[in-house]
């Protein structure tokens, strides 16, 4: 009998040990509104974008504990319920995202999932976030994709995708009276890059037919090395060079370009451009054409909430916010006003995901970067106003972002029920300049 | 009578799989989940196992785990197969199938030399499925949710059925496989492992034991990337990259190659630490997964299963 009683000892202790494991786990009140946050923390994308992202949002999270948030966000919390954060490291890939979900989800039992800043990953998510049910606002990522292809019913993304950032440069360029003779573009080969080659050099095709394609460059993505590329572009003579890199690469893309003179020779113009400033600083090169995927950074507009929240982030951290704590904020703010305007019909209780889903659904709100409305998708894809500038060097040397052109969110995106890249094909109908 | 039948493999494994479907229903459900995660780690670590029997190790696992998950995934979304049954069965046979057409190139070859040419076929891999648009390039594509004999389970059961399905598909999996290392072909693996030109003179084929190891691994390692693709429901090139064969390496290593249950004892290991150090270090997470590997191996360099084999040597001693 000795193997049974082996057995006995091995089960009893194994069960033991899971029982506190599950204990432990479990072992957190659920009073206050839960949060899963997934962002960059680690690996190339973590420095210029998942944390000041993160630091964005733990900050103004604070702020709603503390109720010194301005009107229309001054209730604390999210409708008077305390925010815990968790945060949850977005590198390692879809697979390995998808696992952290549903940890979050199974294991932590999170009220929402606010997060995901790589398309692979807002492609990934939406179909176990549905599978679960569980309330997931995507904040950053810009794939048009992942509500054109599919829908879904707990998914919302807060932030407009990516065809704006091009269709607005696009116009900027020829607004402006820049030579769009040729263009050629580098960007990272995946879908974001992809798609962000597509619709700039379809856009600027439409507005300029006589415009001729020279060079389409597709490095791998976080490769960091890009001399043989700068090599092309130069070569290439072309009079516009397109880029969508992002993170340490387009870091890496500026500090290797600009000795080599780059950005003297020809106009560059980044869809994403404004993240790695606070970053480089003086060393970002003049005369670069830039969008920030919104009306973010030194392009946001004059409003009192852009005011308080450029002010409070600058405070804390001795920086200025770019894009990325932006767009959180944005993320933060749509799920506050989804949650408080489902507790105005539910009686002011805790609201259940369903509830806050269908109050999410088509929502308008206020943020720092503009008037947010969740148009497309069926109310689950926001639309919101762009800007696009050109950097330039101020009177006491910094680099600032000047000739600023805002387009109104209807100008540059396309209307609910039509694929961006068909409406791009189509000349933009309907658009509302 | 009753000694010998606590001492019968078949008794023994059927018990444990027994004990562990029922533990399921104890457990909750994110915790389902990861085991059923660990098993489909467990099985392509199983292959590397399978090699290291024959004194080789392969780095690029990833390469038959991608195909694996590439196959159910292809069958589920493009031909409409949705048996989640099914897939495992036919990704391991089709996986086995490429084993066996790429291992007589590969088994040519040794030590280092056969670590890196599967490393370099999982790479090539890699950078074909990023390229492929028509089946998400390198965001990957969703696959249908499984059904099991045309049933489809409601969300709540869909965890607990997949992971049924593979603890017994695994089950006997182990069991046959624990047959075959004891087989003379199994054996002679060792005695490569021990010293190949002793064997040849011996009249034993190095090559043909390599061969047959390596689809072994091969088919393992696909169903392995099946049941991992049906459980997360999302395949990517990820799948194929070589930090997960590095995982795959360093579960085996973990384990050591004494014992199969110790396999995926070290896969579940490995994913609790990933997921926990993920959940409270998310800033430092790398760093705690790091310690453990170290430690792991200064501690335990013979891995996990030394300390099965020591607890039924000692067993047997008692009696």
């Amino acid at each position: 009998m000795n193997f049974f009683r082996q057995c006995l000892i091995l089960t009893s202790s194994f069960l033991i040990s899971l029982l506190t494991f599950v204990g432990i786990s479990n072992a957190d009140g659920h009073k206050g509104f839960k949060l899963g946050v997934v962002t960059f923390l680690s690996g190339p994308a973590a420095e210029p974008f998942g944390v000041p992202a993160w630091n964005g949002g733990k900050l103004f999270i604070k702020l709603l504990n503390e109720g010194k948030a301005p009107a229309p966000y001054n209730k604390i919390g999210f409708g008077g319920m305390k925010i815990t954060a968790i945060p949850i490291d977005e590198s390692g890939g879809a697979t390995k995202q998808v696992q952290e979900f549903r940890n979050l989800v199974q294991r932590d039992k999170v009220d929402a999932v606010l997060g995901y800043v790589s398309s692979g990953d807002c492609m990934a998510i939406p179909s176990v976030a549905d599978e679960l049910k569980a309330l997931t606002v995507l904040y950053d990522c810009g794939t048009p994709r992942v509500f054109e292809d599919a829908s879904y019913k707990y998914v919302f993304r807060t932030a407009a995708h990516a065809a704006m950032d091009n269709i607005a440069i696009a116009k900027y360029l020829i607004e402006k009276g820049h030579d769009i003779s040729s263009i050629a573009g580098i960007n990272q080969n995946y879908a974001w890059g992809k798609d962000s080659w597509k619709d700039f050099s379809v856009s600027v095709k439409k507005l300029s037919p006589s415009s001729e394609i020279k060079n389409e460059l597709f490095p791998k993505i976080f490769s960091g090395q890009y001399g043989t590329e700068i090599s092309a572009l130069m070569n290439s003579k072309a009079k516009v060079v397109h880029s969508s890199l992002w993170g340490g690469d387009l870091q890496s893309f500026i500090l290797q370009a600009k000795p080599r003179g780059l950005f003297k020779r020809t106009q560059v113009v980044f869809s994403a451009g404004d993240h790695v400033m606070p970053g480089l600083g003086n060393k970002y090169p003049e005369g670069v054409i830039l969008g920030a995927r919104g009306q973010y950074g030194m392009m946001a507009p004059d409003t009192a909430l852009n005011k308080w929240f450029y002010k409070s982030y600058m405070d804390e951290y001795g920086v200025f916010p770019a894009q990325p704590p932006y767009r959180m904020v944005q993320g933060l703010m749509g799920l506050k006003m989804a949650i408080e305007k489902a507790m105005e019909t539910n009686g002011g209780k805790k609201p259940n995901k369903d509830e806050i889903a269908a109050a999410f659904k088509g929502l308008e709100f206020d943020s720092p970067g503009g008037l947010v409305q969740m148009r497309l998708g069926d109310g689950h894809q926001a639309i919101q106003p762009h800007a696009i500038g050109k950097t330039a060097k101020d009177k006491d040397g910094n680099i600032t972002v000047t000739d600023i052109v805002r387009y109104k969110a209807s100008c540059v995106n396309p209307p609910n029920g039509i694929k961006a890249v068909d409406w791009i094909n189509a000349g933009f109908p309907g658009a509302d300049c | 009578m009753s000694e010998k039948l606590y001492n019968n493999l078949l008794f023994q494994s059927i018990f444990l799989m027994s004990f562990l479907i029922l533990v399921g229903l104890l457990i909750p459900n994110w915790l389902v989940f990861v085991i059923t995660k660990a098993i489909a780690y467990g099985l392509v670590g199983l292959g590397i196992i399978t090699l290291m029997r024959g004194g080789l190790v392969s780095f690029g696992q990833g390469f038959v785990f991608g195909i694996g998950g590439y196959t159910a995934g292809l069958l589920g979304t493009q031909a409409g197969l949705t048996d989640a049954m099914l897939l495992l069965f036919i990704s391991f046979l089709f996986t086995g199938l490429v084993g066996l057409i790429i291992a007589p190139l590969l088994a040519r070859y040794r030590d280092i030399f056969f670590a890196m040419l599967s490393l370099a076929f999982s790479m090539v891999l890699y950078g074909i499925l990023i390229k492929i648009d028509a089946i998400g390039g390198s965001d990957g594509f969703v696959l249908p949710e499984s059904t099991y004999f045309g049933i489809k389970p409601s969300s709540e059961y869909a965890d607990y059925v997949l992971y049924v399905v593979a603890i017994i598909m695994t089950g006997f999996i182990s069991i046959l496989l624990r047959y075959y290392y004891d087989s003379t072909p199994g054996l002679i693996a060792l005695a490569v492992r021990e010293n190949e030109l002793r064997v040849e003179y011996l009249g034993s084929s190095a090559f043909n034991v390599a061969v047959l190891n390596f689809t072994i691994a091969a088919g393992l390692g696909g169903m392995g990337g099946a049941l991992n693709g049906i459980a997360l429901g999302h395949i990517d090139p990820e799948f194929t990259y070589w930090t997960t064969s590095g995982e795959f390496v360093f579960i085996s290593i973990l384990a050591g190659y004494l014992s199969v249950p110790a396999v995926f004892l070290a896969a579940l290991l490995l994913e609790l630490v990933r997921s926990f150090s993920g959940r409270y270090f998310p800033d430092t997470w790398q760093l705690i997964l790091g310690l453990f590997l170290i430690l792991s191996i200064i501690f335990i360099p013979s891995g996990i299963g030394s300390f099965f084999k020591q607890f039924f040597d000692r067993l047997k001693k008692s009696k």
